[in-house]
């Protein structure tokens, strides 16, 4: 809030401060804003001014034997890579919170380094010792990958639902009599649910738009979405690539929807417990 | 023992007595067993399908096994040679047995191609040896082989042979760093047509340095702002940066080449604002290649400062205000240094990000704006060159370690990006 009594250089630092966040935020979701109409443009330009309203582009988009197959790819690859991070990673974030031990941190860090080693490398990498073992060019090879891309997601989100976890909650089921598989499936599980979950997402949003990996590891039959479109931006830049960008937008956005409710939740149950 | 007593109540254990804290460790050790063999499966699948294959390419930059595989015994005899005068006539008799057992095989096709890549024109050499072979029985080896090709009676094309007769090489990460070894096994600058990957590692740096500025320069205020507003504002901001940062890379970069072509929307409006009279050139550029880079990490620092940010009492300032301290002094004296761990974290997360950055300049970038990653695509996709292709990605790696341990060190092992 400004005070009335504020000074005029107080006065222009504040309007020029939002000036330019608002400028920030425009820069931010222009691109965004931008693709999705040239998507129903009725000509073969992404130009704007638009010439006409079609849905030509996502007529080509369903039926493109091409973009058909690497649709189905993404959804055979990142749906598996998911369940496996998360799989692996949920225990592991457990154990992790659970146990203390001298080399805890190093340990950490490795696995979650997937995270920030760059790419490529992993590609080459990967590329390198997989290729004579015939994992490259399989969906195996390639789930494998993406899933060890994704868990360094499950196992932060999940650490991060962990800190503020009662384990208390545990001993109390465990002194009723419950064992512990029905502990931690009645107690654990549903309160560090929106935890995994979010992880999960994080994963599945990681492998869904992953092509560096792909682009190494993958034979032609792996072609997921994402590395139909860097072919097709590569080559020639169409209006299917604009379809394609804003059916990919529209699912971020419903992850992202998701993502905000869980954490909301998980916000008011939390203020709610004390 | 300890099972038997285990299964008895505890009155009837009185003649095995087990100290309680003998007990209390022993269940401490359980449990921590317990826990720990919940992160094995992680650690294995992750040492196979991560660390495995990236110590395999980090241990290729200082392979050089060709010559090896090819001249087996030749190689043993060539490490004991003192590579002063011309090797003895056992040298001579093995290099002949052995080029002619793996004559016309791939074994020798790429040891004369390893070969030539230190001496030009090794190639042509061996493969007029091999016609050569062999030699004609109770023929001396050394006369056959100086009659193939002179060269084998100069110590120098032997001194060739004996450098690469270990089977590992600094060669490649030298030449990564454009040097390499003259004809007297001295390391010296490279050729100057060969010196361009300490020009691609200081573009990397110097571009991530850049990127990582403006991305603090832009993600300050909006930090700031979120911070600083009520909850509602500050909560619409949040979806402004968490949108773009969801949406796939691949659509951003379509989406800014749609902006930025020569008839795009910015180009139209910088000609309609009368700032410029005839379209720029904003893509396949450095500017394309900056502009897309901000816009897809500008979210990796804006979250790391928000986060620090939400947790600054604004008491401080205003006391520093109450006090009568300006407010920019304020700002700067007391809000700012509390915002340093934000800072910090934001950067260096941007800054990693930014150095191992492929699809952006190869898509949006001419081959000047190409980066340490493209070299590392190019040498493993065109030239299968593993050594090349393994030398720079160890520069990049050890570099994204050093600065991912200085990372971990300002904020723990969790990531910002994810709450």
């Amino acid at each position: 809030m400004l005070a009335s009594y504020a000074s005029p250089l107080e006065r222009l630092w504040h309007y020029a401060l939002r000036a330019i966040c608002g400028l920030v935020v425009v820069f931010l979701m222009l691109p965004i804003l931008v693709i999705a109409p040239l998507s129903f443009n009725s000509d073969s330009f992404l130009l704007y001014p638009m010439s006409g309203f079609s849905l030509r582009w996502y007529q080509e988009f369903l039926t493109s034997p091409a973009w058909q197959q690497a649709f189905v790819n993404s959804c055979i690859v990142s749906p598996f890579a998911t369940i496996l991070a998360m799989l692996l990673g949920t225990p592991a974030a457990v154990g992790l919170t659970r146990m203390d031990f001298p080399g805890k941190a190093l340990l950490t860090a490795i696995l979650i380094s997937p995270m920030v080693v760059p790419v490529v490398i992993v590609g080459v990498a990967t590329y390198l010792v997989f290729a004579p073992i015939g994992l490259s060019g399989s969906y195996l090879g390639l789930i494998l990958v993406h899933a060890a891309l994704g868990v360094p997601f499950v196992v932060t989100t999940v650490s991060a639902t962990l800190q503020g976890f009662d384990f208390n909650l545990v001993r109390a089921a465990a002194s009723l009599g419950a064992n512990p598989l029905t502990t931690f499936f009645r107690v654990t599980l549903p309160l560090v649910a929106p935890g995994v979950i979010s992880g999960g997402l994080f994963a599945f949003g990681t492998s869904f738009d992953e092509v560096v990996v792909t682009l190494f590891l993958a034979g032609p039959e792996q072609t997921t979405l994402p590395r139909q479109m860097f072919s097709g931006i590569r080559e020639n830049i169409s209006p299917t690539i604009a379809a394609v960008a804003t059916i990919l937008t529209v699912l971020s956005t419903l992850m992202l929807i998701t993502l905000e409710w869980l954490r909301r939740r998980g916000e008011r149950l939390r203020s709610a417990a004390r | 023992m300890t099972d038997f007593t285990a299964t008895l109540p505890a009155t009837l254990a009185v003649e095995a007595p087990i100290s309680l804290k003998a007990q209390l460790r022993r269940a401490e050790r359980l449990k921590k067993l317990k826990f720990g063999a919940l992160i094995v499966p992680l650690a294995l699948f992750l040492l196979l399908t991560f660390v495995w294959p990236i110590a395999a390419l980090l241990k290729r930059s200082v392979d050089n096994p060709e010559v090896v595989a090819a001249f087996p015994d030749t190689c043993a005899l060539l490490r004991q040679w003192d590579g002063q005068a011309l090797p003895d006539d056992a040298v001579y008799a093995s290099f002949a047995g052995e080029v002619d057992r793996i004559k016309g095989t791939p074994v020798l096709a790429s040891a004369a191609k390893r070969l030539n890549m230190e001496l030009p024109g090794f190639r042509t050499l061996m493969m007029r040896t091999a016609k050569a072979m062999p030699v004609a029985i109770n023929g001396s080896a050394r006369a056959a082989l100086i009659d193939a090709d002179e060269r084998w009676g100069e110590v120098a094309t032997w001194q060739y042979l004996a450098r690469n007769a270990s089977p590992y090489t600094a060669r490649y990460l030298l030449a990564s760093v454009d040097r390499k070894y003259d004809d007297f096994g001295n390391i010296v600058a490279a050729d100057d047509d060969e010196a361009i990957y300490v020009k691609v590692l200081t573009r990397t740096f110097g571009m991530s340095a850049v990127v990582t500025a403006v991305c603090l320069l832009l993600g300050f205020p909006l930090a700031y702002m979120m911070a600083t507003q009520p909850a509602k504002i500050a909560n619409t901001l949040l979806i402004f940066v968490l949108l773009p940062f969801w949406t796939s890379i691949l659509v951003r970069v379509a989406a800014w080449i749609v902006l930025l072509q020569t008839e795009g929307l910015v180009n139209q409006a910088l000609m309609g604002l009368g700032i410029t009279d005839h379209p720029l050139q904003l893509v396949f550029n450095s500017t394309g290649v900056y502009i897309a880079m901000v816009h897809i990490l500008l979210p990796f620092m804006i979250l790391p400062l928000y986060s620090v940010m939400k947790g600054i009492s604004p008491t401080y300032v205003r006391a520093a205000l109450s006090l009568g301290c300006p407010p920019f002094r304020s700002f700067w004296k007391v809000y700012f240094p509390q915002a340093l761990p934000g800072v910090g974290a934001g950067c260096l997360l941007v800054f990693i990000l930014c150095m191992g950055y492929y699809i952006t300049p190869a898509l949006l970038g001419s081959p000047k704006e190409q980066m340490a990653s493209y070299f590392v695509a190019f040498y493993t996709n065109q030239t299968i060159n593993w050594g090349m292709a393994a030398a720079l990605s160890a520069i990049l790696f050890v570099a994204t370690l050093a600065l991912y341990m200085v990372y971990t060190r300002l904020v723990g092992s969790s990531t910002p990006a994810v709450r």
